[in-house]
């Protein structure tokens, strides 16, 4: 038998937003429906900016792409603020549990020979590669159209931020505390040969002007081939050099991208599919920066991982940008 | 090896602050392009003082919490039609301002922040811009979701974004942030950041958040409580923003100042919606505006300023008007929105006799004298069957929107009015502070989209008003807007009380 509990019900005038039943129908609405679609203001701005005064807040000629509806696109996620920080809260608590279970064990002092230096020098450097990430994406949410992608955006810059934290602490792990690998790291970053056309690349972007084409070149282009190279190849070449435990520090990395993938996949997808116009420059700007991505990690790839590393991370991105239509 | 001990500070430049490098390859100002055309000097942002010390990790963990607590108690709210537990229906009114007017500023806000959470060249101050632009997000993603519900049973919230672009008198909340976010960066921050979200949030978000309390909107008084301790982070980041343009270099002070005066005006002219709503809309009263007014600015205020003198800095200017003001400015914008109820997206009423007592003791220097009879006049229209509603469009202040409907301070019978003339063309104030801030920015101010002149432009859909609100305002006439008395929120309201009634059960049951 079961229980039921009486309810008085009362019937609602309506179901949803007005804004939302135009676009979904008459029914009654997802908490990130609601939290998501048609926030943004549109029209009758007063005043321009000074900041730029050829165009408006808010304003879509911020890009070259351009979209019938700025909410074509989709975050398969649903993130909206509640169940963005939730999801990223047991990805927090796994990780932390993570490095907890490192330290308490000293694992650190258990790596082969040769490793804490390598990671010193390849894999630390990220963290600034990071920041910039970090203000790439915020840009996006600065000037993009449409807060189902704004909002992914900031949310993709606030993970940066926090990627960038764990890669400090992996330093800060490995140095007791003292901060001499994010000190190295850092000298590494600025004047290391082998990672200034990399710095250059990022500070490139960081340039730039239009915010799709700054997604393209960090979030597609650039992401696609770290991850693969550093979160990817370089933790297998570790494991077989017997340092398998700093897969337990970048976990968290490699479950982070493989789910904003998904997001970033689905972005490129819809601005391609949209128009002509749109799938051109996209593949204009891929070409550009995938060249110059390429041109950048190539001898990073090979102290990391191996000469082969490239390729094979270069063969990642070609995949994916097919299926994007590309 | 034994770990040495980071204390928090340290921690946190390794892990925030250290990440920074110097360009190279780039020039700093093509990365960063908008920091020097405002005049403001920053010799070293190495001087920030991080407001607050979160990392990621911790923020993820603290909010998830937060969040979860709070959907739990949206998700009760819901469950156990908590809409019928708030004092009357009359106080829904003060929700649908607040979603109309107040949540699309957060909205604003959340854009501002990243816009400078991006533009600053000191990491610091741009990590924690960006905390506040996704805390400002958060609060405009929570309030729809705790209005939600309300708005399946009450009328005037379905098109809030909507109404926000477009509605004449929604044009003042978001012409105060698009002036905002369309200034320079260090204005944004003096702006939001300090005149706003430190000097003046008390009399902002704290008071609709009370009225929530008081009047059973268990909703909205949770998000509230839930986005305290975000706000408490946003203060301190006014505060820190301030003394670190004051402490950088002086000839920041008088860019500073002037910042703060006009803020402060812009700010003040805001809060005359505040005002109304604590004084009129509020069925169970926290307190008076003119009582909010003397603890939150009045002294806290005036304490603020007392601590910022040694800066150089001063209260800012016309606040004597301000204080002078706290006596009529809600008798005042209640008037306005009562004569022109027919053309808003929410009810107003005249209060009945008990109402009308307890503004006599609240403000035994104005209210009797000035505004008791109109108010009396208009109820006794009222139940001769001809509510009186204004059916000329108003004139506008050029600069901060609403109808030209304040009085002089030192004669409230006469209603205040400024000109100025730019370029042959003449501007309309509704005060000096109002007039100076445009003499000060023409080519700013002349931008303004004022609802009545685009209206009169045949901007708003034709020259047809009854079509202007019905179909570029999208208010649902005769549901969203005119009295109370007489609407289907009221009707609704009885409705669900009498079905419930005591007296109801009995005869059921019998």
């Amino acid at each position: 038998m079961t229980i039921e509990i009486k309810t008085s019900t009362i019937q609602p005038i309506r179901n949803t937003f007005a804004h939302i039943e135009r676009r979904f129908g008459d029914k009654p609405a997802s908490r990130y429906q609601e939290a998501s679609y048609d926030l943004a203001p549109t029209t009758n701005f007063h005043y321009r900016p000074l900041w730029d005064p050829e165009l408006r807040l808010n304003d879509p000629g911020r890009t070259a792409i351009s979209m019938e509806d700025w909410y074509a696109f989709r975050d398969p996620r649903q993130y909206y603020y509640g169940s963005y920080v939730q999801a990223r809260a047991k990805l927090q608590e796994i990780t932390e549990s993570n490095y907890a279970f490192f330290t308490r064990r000293d694992l650190a002092g258990r790596l082969p020979e040769g490793v804490r230096e390598k990671v010193v020098r390849c894999l630390l450097p990220l963290r600034h590669l990071e920041m910039g990430a970090n203000m790439n994406n915020v840009f996006g949410s600065a000037y993009g159209i449409g807060t189902v992608l704004t909002q992914a955006f900031l949310y993709n810059g606030m993970d940066r931020l926090g990627v960038a934290q764990y890669l400090s602490r992996i330093g800060l792990i490995l140095d007791g505390n003292s901060g001499d690998t994010l000190k190295a790291a850092k000298t590494t970053w600025m004047e290391d040969p082998l990672w200034q056309d990399l710095r250059r690349y990022v500070e490139d972007v960081l340039a730039q002007k239009d915010w799709f084409e700054v997604f393209v070149a960090q979030d597609v282009v650039l992401d696609t081939l770290v991850y693969d190279i550093f979160y990817g190849q370089f933790d297998e070449s570790m494991t077989e050099a017997g340092a398998g435990d700093l897969a337990m520090l970048i976990e968290f990395m490699q479950e982070w991208h493989k789910e904003t993938s998904r997001w970033v996949d689905s972005v490129i997808k819809t601005a391609v599919a949209e128009s002509d116009a749109n799938r051109e420059q996209i593949a204009a700007w891929v070409g550009d920066w995938k060249q110059q991505a390429l041109a950048a990690l190539g001898p990073l790839a090979e102290e990391a991982v191996g000469p082969d590393a490239i390729n094979a991370s270069a063969e990642v991105l070609n995949k994916r940008l097919t299926k994007a239509g590309l | 090896m034994a770990a040495r001990k980071l204390n928090l500070k340290e921690r946190y430049s390794l892990l925030t602050r250290d990440l920074d490098w110097e360009y190279s390859y780039r020039d700093k100002k093509e990365i960063f392009p908008y920091e020097e055309f405002e005049g403001i000097k920053i010799t070293d942002w190495s001087k920030w003082e991080d407001p607050f010390r979160l990392t990621m990790d911790a923020y993820w963990k603290y909010q998830a919490e937060k969040e979860k607590k709070l959907y739990a108690i949206f998700d009760a709210f819901a469950q156990n039609n908590g809409q019928q537990n708030v004092t009357d229906a009359r106080y829904i009114n003060a929700i649908k301002v607040f979603l109309t007017g107040v949540s699309p500023l957060e909205y604003q806000a959340y854009s501002g922040y990243a816009h400078v959470g991006r533009q600053f060249s000191g990491v610091g101050a741009r990590t924690a811009c960006q905390m506040q632009s996704i805390d400002e997000l958060r609060h405009v993603q929570t309030q729809v979701h705790a209005m939600s519900h309300y708005n399946k049973f009450f009328d005037g919230f379905q098109d809030f974004p909507h109404m926000h672009d477009r509605v004449w008198y929604l044009s003042v909340p978001k012409s105060f942030f698009d002036d905002a976010r369309s200034a320079g960066p260090f204005e944004f921050m003096v702006a939001i950041s300090f005149s706003f979200e430190y000097v003046l949030t008390n009399l902002l978000f704290v008071p609709f958040m009370s009225g929530a309390a008081y009047n059973g909107d268990m909703a909205t008084v949770t998000f509230g409580f839930s986005a305290q301790s975000d706000e408490a982070r946003h203060m301190t980041l006014g505060l820190e923003v301030i003394k670190f343009l004051l402490e950088q270099h002086p000839d920041n002070v008088p860019i500073v100042q002037r910042w703060i005066d006009k803020w402060f005006w812009r700010g003040t002219r805001l809060l005359a919606i505040v005002a109304m709503m604590m004084d009129y809309m509020l069925p169970n009263r926290v307190m008076s505006w003119k009582e909010a007014w003397e603890v939150y600015f009045e002294e806290a205020g005036g304490a603020l300023f007392k601590d910022l003198a040694r800066y150089g800095i001063e209260m800012p200017k016309y606040a004597a008007t301000a204080i002078a003001e706290k006596e009529h400015i809600s008798h005042q914008v209640w008037s306005i929105f009562y004569n022109y109820t027919h053309a808003a997206a929410f009810h107003t009423w005249m209060p009945d006799e008990k109402e009308m007592d307890w503004l006599s003791e609240k403000y035994p220097n104005s209210f009797d004298k000035h505004y008791r009879k109109r108010f009396e006049h208009w109820r006794e229209m009222e139940r001769a069957g001809e509510r009186f509603y204004n059916p000329t469009l108003p004139m506008l202040c050029n600069t901060c929107q609403i109808p030209m409907g304040f009085t002089e301070m030192d004669d409230p019978t006469l209603t205040a009015y400024r000109q100025s003339v730019h370029k042959g063309e003449r501007y309309n104030f509704c005060s000096d502070g109002c007039k100076d801030i445009f003499d000060h920015e023409p080519e700013k101010y002349v931008q303004s989209w004022l609802p009545v002149h685009q209206i009169y432009q045949g901007n708003c859909g034709g020259a047809d008003i009854e079509k202007v609100l019905s179909e570029y305002y999208r208010i649902n006439m005769g549901k969203d807007n005119m009295d109370f008395h007489g609407s289907p929120d009221e009707a609704r309201w009885n409705e669900w009380h009498n079905l419930q009634s005591a007296e109801e059960r009995l005869k059921k049951a019998g």
